[in-house]
């Protein structure tokens, strides 16, 4: 710690080269913290307390059969279960058929069993109150003007009702707001009473798309299950269920391999970054050979010598990593809001900032590796003489 | 004073280039292959052109001492080239795989309104008016070339995942005329499906996708065992979704006579304004109608936009890094070369010249990088395999990654521009140096 000044002084001899280099330095560590919230934020979907205790149950023949309502009093009276929900895909589009939005007709008790999901009582009052009510997200509420008290109207891309048409018309009862990153999904939802639509569409005759239900102990989750499938086992409506997390996961792996695709271009990156700051530190050394043979003149040891170069290394990769992290750290917001919604982004959370500050000691170390050794095994004769 | 014309030069060129890398990035090839002949006619026959090119053959012949710092410029850009170019490989490969599964021959007929076959549903008496309308190619014994489907969704263990992994493959359920309407489709292992019975054909992609679809092996679909008799190809989006008869797959699925889309194959690519006005004309019908190939581009465009989104920020954020460090290497380049720069002044070669020699140097080095780049990602990711949960499908999609001529094209192009911008800075400096300094120094 006492040399941190010759340290510092030797990193900016050169102000240009080390500037230069802090800086692709920056964009590295900029990017990595970028995907690295992508990443997580893949990762961690339905990883939630929350999300362990549900479990969630479809058709085993797929994800757009329909299952009866009358399974909602048979899971329910299962032991282990804490309580059950359902709902079905609504399909709802604003203003113009391709403007899709997340809706869906759930059960009274929907959310009750997502306590990651804020919502004021009275809004809770006014939607067990009102037939064609609906609880909206407070993004969405924030980027289509949406107030409590106005009128939505929505049209299904798949369910008519009543008249045939396919223009619902509700009325805007409250707002939705996540408490957590758990419930981000509500953000951008729109949900309306299951037994409205069930009565007013011709099309539904009492099915749900799925069932939600709340296990009392964590570690039962997998006997309940079993238990959920058997009810319906050898019947025309088969089904599976799967924690929230499993059946996330599946989602996702059906969806992209996030993982492969953020390693390979880190991996690019970050070789990249090694010859980069490698090649900055072989010339500072270069450059210094006459100070560093004066440094072992006047009592150095090698090794000190050794550390020095190493630690100018390690300090340059810091000094550009968080500054990069940083930035990501500050920008991922702004993408996220400056996108409207579209972009879910993830602030860069604790395990990535972890992961960065090792990444960058680990390159710090490697980049330095052979020009301190080489520092380290110097002849103070030849170095002083410029052979 | 000066430093305010300095900082006054400064910022024309900074606006400059901003401008230049405005103009590179819109110019088509034969723009540049013009830019690249004038220029190599001003080196050749200019007095300035060939001292520009004497003194970037001297810079050329000693990149061999800088052998260090010359490969960190071409590595990365490398790796700006080969991490943009597998990314963009990415998104064309998807869009080229719906879009080569449309043709203007052919048309799909949807509910109003109805984007996706998944949204649409069609009674049976529009069915038949749709048949019936002009425009329609008919076939040997006269009948329409239309084909009444239904899309369900079906789930099917994943290949290689333990029993509890389950994924979603897209069902059609077919008409008698899928294969009149659809040419390409070539059965490459066992038969086709005999109508009426719960027999079913497996695309190759769908096979590769999912387990225990081998001809002959038996999968339970709607809690109905069917069997598996044949295999096909067709080499596009189709080759993801496994078929059967339509009426049996709505019967086991309970959609009655009702269907999701009605494909047609028209009299000729002309003929789809016929038939399209017929369709509109018609009071029992609300249906929309595009040609396939509008059909399968535009449920292509969503993610397709998404992915190129992705791959231009990651490629600008490690643009920004590679210009910086080429910024590095070069300075350092001209710094190492002081001397000799500045000789070259001192025996009358202008700044010009010298600015250019440096300039080309670095994009030379800019260009190698490029090259390896797009060789890495050709070699790595044309064809690598990949799937998706395909955006308004109801199955996973398998596509290849295609690293097209194109896309190569924009990778070179993004690699002259990092080249071009971390050699200019230091090739001014190295044509503004002071002579007598610079001849002093060492």
């Amino acid at each position: 710690m006492k040399y941190l000044h010759l340290i510092w002084a030797a990193l900016f001899r050169r102000k240009t080269r080390t500037l230069l280099t802090v800086i692709s330095i920056i964009t590295a560590f900029l990017l990595f913290g970028m995907l690295d919230a992508v990443r997580t934020s893949f990762a961690n979907i339905g990883k939630n307390a929350n999300g362990a205790e549900r479990l969630q149950t479809g058709s085993r023949l797929s994800f757009i059969e329909t299952l009866p309502q009358s399974l909602y009093a048979r899971i329910g009276r299962l032991p282990g279960v804490k309580a059950v929900a359902y709902a079905n895909w609504f399909g709802g589009a604003y203003q113009d058929p391709h403007n899709q939005i997340f809706s869906f007709a759930v059960s009274p008790n929907y959310l009750d069993l997502y306590p990651e999901v804020q919502v004021s009582a009275a809004a809770r009052q006014a939607f067990a109150a009102t037939r064609t009510g609906v609880l909206v997200g407070a993004q969405l509420a924030r980027k289509f003007h949406w107030k409590v008290g106005d009128a939505l109207p929505l049209q299904s891309t798949i369910f008519p009702n009543h008249e045939g048409s396919k223009d619902w018309q509700f009325q805007i009862v409250g707002i939705m707001r996540p408490k957590d990153s758990g419930g981000q999904f509500f953000n951008g939802s729109v949900l309306l009473h299951w037994k409205y639509f069930d009565e007013t569409t011709p099309y539904n005759h009492g099915t749900v798309g799925w069932y939600v239900t709340r296990v009392t102990d964590v570690n039962q989750a997998d006997r309940v299950a079993k238990a959920i499938d058997a009810l319906s086992a050898n019947s025309d409506h088969e089904t599976l269920t799967q924690t929230e997390q499993a059946a996330t996961a599946n989602w996702i792996k059906q969806l992209a391999n996030v993982g492969l695709i953020v390693g390979s271009i880190m991996g690019a990156v970050f070789f990249t970054l090694m010859l980069l700051a490698g090649n900055t530190m072989m010339q500072a050394v270069r450059e210094r050979t006459s100070e560093l043979a004066v440094l072992k003149t006047i009592g150095f040891s090698n090794r000190s010598v050794l550390a020095m170069v190493l630690a100018e290394s390690v300090l340059l990769l810091l000094i550009g990593g968080m500054i990069g992290l940083g930035l990501a750290t500050v920008l991922l917001p702004v993408v996220s809001a400056g996108s409207g919604g579209a972009l879910n982004l993830p602030p860069v959370n604790a395990g990535s900032w972890l992961l960065g500050i090792g990444l960058m000691i680990a390159i710090g170390v490697l980049v330095g590796a052979l020009p301190a050794l080489r520092a380290m095994r110097l002849n103070i004769v030849d170095a002083l003489a410029g052979r | 004073m000066k430093r305010g014309l300095t900082f006054l030069a400064n910022t024309a060129l900074l606006a400059g280039l901003a401008g230049a890398l405005a103009i590179w990035v819109a110019l088509p090839w034969y723009g540049i292959a013009a830019l690249a002949l004038l220029f190599a006619l001003w080196m050749a026959l200019a007095r300035r052109g060939r001292q520009a090119a004497s003194v970037t053959a001297v810079g050329i012949s000693t990149l061999g001492q800088r052998l260090g710092s010359s490969a960190v410029i071409v590595i990365g850009i490398a790796g700006v080239v080969g991490v943009l170019v597998a990314l963009l490989a990415m998104g064309e490969g998807y869009s080229e795989e719906l879009r080569k599964t449309g043709s203007t021959e052919t048309a799909i007929v949807l509910r109003g309104g109805s984007d996706a076959e998944v949204t649409s549903s069609l009674d049976r008496d529009s069915i038949i008016a749709i048949t019936q309308e002009k425009g329609i190619a008919r076939d040997a014994q006269g009948r329409p070339i239309a084909s009444p489907e239904l899309v369900v969704a079906a789930s099917l263990p994943l290949a290689g995942g333990g029993p509890d992994d389950i994924g979603s493959v897209q069902m059609r359920g077919v008409g008698e005329q899928a294969w009149a309407l659809r040419p390409g489709i070539k059965i490459i292992a066992g038969r086709r499906f005999r109508p009426g019975t719960r027999e079913l054909i497996v695309g190759k992609s769908a096979q590769g996708q999912f387990a225990g679809l081998r001809v002959g092996s038996r999968v339970l679909l709607g809690n109905q065992p069917w069997s598996v008799v044949g295999v096909f190809a067709s080499g596009d989006a189709m080759e993801s979704e496994i078929w059967a008869d339509a009426d049996v797959v709505a019967g086991i699925y309970h959609r009655g006579s009702g269907r999701t889309s009605v494909g047609v194959r028209l009299v000729s690519p002309q003929a789809f304004d016929t038939f399209k006005a017929a369709l509109q004309s018609d009071p029992r019908l609300q249906v929309t109608a595009s040609t396939t190939l509008d059909y399968y581009s535009k449920q292509s465009q969503g993610t397709a936009k998404v992915i190129r989104v992705i791959g231009l920020t990651v490629g600008t954020i490690m643009a920004i890094g590679a210009i910086f460090g080429a910024l590095n290497c070069m300075f350092a380049a001209v710094a190492a070369r002081a001397r000799e720069i500045a000789t070259l002044r001192a025996i009358g070669f202008r700044g010009l010249p010298v600015v250019v020699g440096v300039m080309l140097e670095t994009m030379l080095l800019a260009l190698c990088g490029g090259l390896l780049g797009g060789l890495v990602a050709w070699l790595m990711f044309n064809g690598y395999s990949a799937s998706t949960l395909a955006a308004n499908a109801v199955g996973k999609l398998s596509f290849e990654f295609a690293v097209t001529p194109a896309l190569l094209w924009s990778g070179l192009k993004w690699a002259l521009a990092i080249g071009f911008i971390g050699g200019l800075f230091p090739a001014l400096r190295a044509a503004r140096l002071p002579v007598a300094t610079a001849l002093r120094e060492l």
